[in-house]
């Protein structure tokens, strides 16, 4: 069991509750950026090198500043700050998340025996090695993804452009 | 050290994000709780082509992550035509489907 | 010749479909009358010529099939059909005959409106008759048997605007299903008792008591079909048609499915003396019924068809006495002289539309004098009406002579037999008034309408030349199966060639019903001819005598001398009006009283209390519809916990 496992699941496990449990979306999205970083920490400890600097980059960096940008936008009032308030729906939804959680152990448990070797190389933590597949097996993939991405462009202008008269 | 240790660490982020999406009220903390999801489908796959020293896995988080990114993109904007609505985002407002 | 077998079967379904579908999709193809006629004529006349040929070639009986239906474990069925002595004789008198009433349709229905149409329904039919009297299987023939009753009703409603019309073949069907119904349950026993629906697989094996329930249901089923007691009433009705139709469908061939039927079945139906004794009972009351009504009627096709119901109890007579060969004897020359009177009627009638000086040009009193202007048609008509009356030696005098006769020899071992001949001859005599009748006022006197302003002219050759054709075979058709006094039964090709046992072992001889050889003395023949001779040319001569002279008035006399029962003959014996009485109106007024209340308050409450239940449950149901997406989320991740147990505990 390695430190910086530990370390970096602790620190995971915080920002998540962070997250959910903060009154205000500031807080939160803060919480949610320690998160994201542990998640990049925990992507190192599995020597998938590459990989923790886009979710830096990508997740922390760009999507999570497009959040607290949006938040920065819109006048929140105190009507949106509210705080989880407990009702026979919450009680179910954290009953569901114990038995779905308690699933999901029993399912994983099948993988005890799997030991991560630290000698052996993992062959994509590099720039040269991912770019290599992304161009060969799966241009296709990379390609289609780039008009997705142009596609959602497009979408978040027309949807939140300000239309007159409607 | 092995999967199962970054598996459990998944489910549980996994657990935590969908409870979050249950129990938030504000479209902007329901849609990070979404992300947050994501993230822990992520570290599985991660964890999985580490295991099997496949692309496979390392490819998928590199494509999720690019929806993500489309994803909250659109979603943000989503939010912001809702707000432009109702000059709210708490979603006990939007009951539209209510009989 | 082989490869042109299933041409016999599939030319007129394929005319049916072109003219039909053709016409439909096509305006302009409905003007081209010739072409449609021609066409329609041809694919009847082909499978004709066919048939011919196997007919003089004949060697055994010839099989094909033409496509495979289904097949389901053990039970196979195929459209497949056979060639024997009986369905080549059959086949070659529906295509023959029919091929003819085609040729004469085209001047008939001359600039109608569904002129294609009706050819398309004529092809159509003749397909299905094919269908009934060339299949190798009950089912096959059940078939035909559905698709000559619908044809049927198509073409009896063909000028469906008529109400009167439109209700007429509405009746025939109705009344038709009711002996299809007993069809079907007799194809159920010998399904269940044989195992098969093939002829020659039920030959032997359907014994006892089943024997007797199918041969019965049979006999009834051929009573719808074939007009006899008390299934008759729909045929008088069914004359609303184009009269080739008549000709065609309701004297020549259709009606005469249920005779085919009983003398294609009959190696079951000599097991069974009491259903042949039924079968002869039942035929001669219809026979003495139809021909004692049609003394009374003063429609030309009226009286007609009336003789064709009277004509059939002849045949079912045959068939009662075991004769199933004699049966078919009648039916064909029936057929010729049937045929040719009813488009005779047709050229008539076609007359008298043209003159334009009488309001119904069906009405024989106000016909008369028509030989005048009518030469073909009138002495045609004339030899079809002595052919019918049973005067040597045109073909209707062999048939009946011998139907009678053998009635009379069966009467020796069952002695009803006696009393069926009697009723036999004494139909002999009225057949032969009431036909010289209808041809005495029709063509003979002086003309009863307005002759000189409009004079009624002969149709065209279309029309004459097959009156013609079927003349001819009127006066021949009865050589081929001459009495047995003529050096016993050695030139009667029907009996003793033909249809004889040991060429045919699927029909069954009169000697296998009763078991004995029959060997009538010379004299008791002599005896038998003699009196069909003199009983024929009483009638006729009464008949003459009395509406040469007299014409119409001779109605009067005869209704002076019969009194109130003449009345009662005139109206048909009240037979539609019993029917209307003790089934239709009990029925009706069963419908709208029981049943209604049924409807209303049983069914519909039913159907009221289940809309009602769902309505209740979905007030219920709408309260989980909350509006918040939330909600829904967490019945969503229920559903998915529920799915992960399962797979997580169950497999």
């Amino acid at each position: 069991m390695s430190i910086g496992f530990i370390v970096f699941t602790l620190l995971a496990i915080v920002g998540a509750m962070g997250m959910i449990t903060s009154r205000n979306p500031v807080y939160s999205v803060l919480y949610m950026i320690l998160s994201l970083f542990s998640l990049a920490g925990l992507f190192l400890t599995l020597q998938a090198q590459f990989l923790f600097i886009i979710q830096i980059i990508v997740y922390a960096g760009a999507i999570m500043i497009l959040f607290l940008f949006v938040i920065m936008l819109l006048n929140l009032t105190r009507k949106d700050t509210v705080a989880i308030r407990f009702n026979a729906s919450s009680v179910f939804a954290v009953v569901f998340a114990a038995v779905f959680f308690t699933q999901l152990l029993t399912a994983v448990s099948v993988f005890s025996k799997t030991s991560l070797d630290q000698n052996e190389n993992y062959l994509y933590s590099t720039v040269e090695s991912i770019g290599h597949a992304l161009l060969t097996e799966y241009v296709l993939p990379f390609e289609l993804i780039s008009l997705i991405l142009l596609v959602a462009i497009v979408a978040a202008i027309v949807i939140a452009k300000k239309y007159r008269g409607i | 050290m092995s999967v199962m240790h970054y598996l459990i660490v998944s489910s549980l982020l996994f657990s935590l994000g969908a409870l979050g999406v249950l129990l938030r009220r504000n479209a902007i903390i329901v849609f990070m709780c979404v992300e947050l999801m994501l993230n822990a489908a992520n570290l599985a796959f991660v964890a999985f082509s580490r295991f099997h020293n496949d692309a496979a896995g390392a490819m998928m988080v590199f494509f999720v992550m690019c929806v993500a990114a489309a994803e909250a993109v659109v979603g943000l904007a989503i939010i912001i035509a809702m707000f432009r609505n109702k000059q709210t985002v708490n979603l006990s407002e939007f009951n539209l489907f209510k009989w | 010749m082989e490869s042109l077998l299933p041409l016999i079967i599939l030319l007129p379904f394929f005319g049916a479909l072109i003219i039909g579908v053709g016409g439909l999709a096509f305006p302009a193809i409905r003007q081209q009358e010739k072409a449609i006629g021609t066409v329609a004529t041809l694919l009847v006349f082909i499978p004709f010529f066919i048939l011919l040929n196997l007919f003089i070639n004949y060697k055994e009986p010839i099989r094909f099939s033409i496509l495979s239906w289904m097949q389901i474990g053990a039970f196979s069925l195929e459209f497949s059909y056979v060639l024997d002595q009986l369905s080549l004789l059959m086949g070659l008198i529906v295509t023959g005959v029919g091929g003819i009433i085609h040729l004469y349709s085209i001047g008939y229905m001359h600039g109608d409106k569904g002129f294609y149409k009706y050819f398309a329904y004529l092809n159509l039919f003749i397909f299905a008759m094919n269908n009934l009297v060339m299949a190798d299987n009950l089912l096959v023939t059940f078939l035909g048997w559905e698709g000559v009753g619908a044809c049927s009703y198509f073409l009896i409603g063909f000028w469906y605007k008529d109400m009167m019309k439109a209700k007429a073949a509405q009746k025939a069907f109705v009344v038709n299903r009711i002996g299809d119904f007993a069809f079907i349950v007799a194809m159920l026993i010998a399904y269940h008792v044989a195992g098969s629906l093939k002829y020659e697989a039920l030959v032997g094996n359907i014994t006892g008591h089943w024997a007797f329930w199918m041969t019965l249901l049979l006999f009834i089923a051929a009573t719808g079909k074939s007009a006899q007691i008390p299934l008759y009433v729909w045929l008088p009705d069914a004359m609303a048609g184009p009269t080739p139709v008549s000709a065609l469908i309701h004297a020549a061939t259709m009606v005469t499915a249920g005779i085919y039927l009983i003398a294609r079945m009959s190696w079951v139906y000599i097991q069974v003396p009491e259903v042949l004794m039924i079968i002869g009972a039942v035929s001669a009351l219809t026979a003495l019924l139809a021909a004692s009504i049609a003394i009374a009627q003063n429609d030309i096709k009226k009286v007609l068809a009336y003789s064709t119901v009277s004509q059939l109890g002849y045949m079912f007579m045959g068939l009662g006495a075991g004769a199933f060969a004699a049966a078919i004897f009648h039916l064909m020359t029936h057929a010729f002289f049937k045929a040719c009177l009813f488009l005779g009627s047709g050229s008539v009638i076609h007359a008298m539309e043209h003159t334009h000086a009488v309001k119904d040009p069906q009405d024989i009193r106000t016909m008369g004098g028509l030989r005048k202007y009518l030469p073909s048609t009138s002495i045609t008509f004339w030899i079809a009406t002595l052919a019918i009356a049973g005067i040597p030696p045109l073909a209707g005098f062999f048939s009946k002579d011998e139907i009678l006769s053998r009635n009379f020899f069966a009467g020796h071992t069952y002695a009803i037999y006696y009393v069926y001949w009697l009723i036999g001859v004494l139909t002999a005599f009225l057949t032969a008034f009431y036909m010289t009748r209808l041809s005495t006022l029709t063509f003979e006197g002086k003309p009863r309408f307005n002759a000189e302003e409009h004079p009624p002219h002969e149709s065209p050759a279309v029309m004459t030349i097959p009156l013609w054709i079927l003349a001819i075979f009127s006066i021949i058709g009865g050589f081929f199966g001459l009495p047995e006094l003529f050096g016993h039964g050695k030139y009667n090709w029907i009996t003793h060639h033909w249809l004889s046992i040991e060429e045919n072992p699927l029909l069954a001889t009169q000697e296998d019903f009763l078991k004995e050889a029959l060997h009538p003395s010379l004299g008791m023949e002599i005896f038998l001819i003699t009196l069909s001779i003199v009983i024929a040319l009483l009638g006729v001569f009464l008949a003459l005598r009395l509406y040469k002279k007299h014409a119409l008035q001779g109605d009067e006399l005869l209704a002076k001398r019969l009194g109130k029962f003449y009345n009662v003959l005139q109206n048909k014996y009240y037979v539609d009006e019993l029917y209307e009485r003790i089934i239709v109106k009990p029925f009706v007024a069963f419908s709208e009283k029981v049943l209604d209340w049924i409807d209303r308050n049983i069914v519909d409450g039913v159907v009221d209390g289940t809309g009602e239940s769902v309505q209740g449950f979905a007030e219920l149901l709408r309260r989980l519809q909350t509006g918040i997406i939330q909600n829904y989320a967490l019945l969503i991740w229920l559903g998915v916990i529920l799915l992960l147990a399962q797979f997580l505990f169950m497999a």
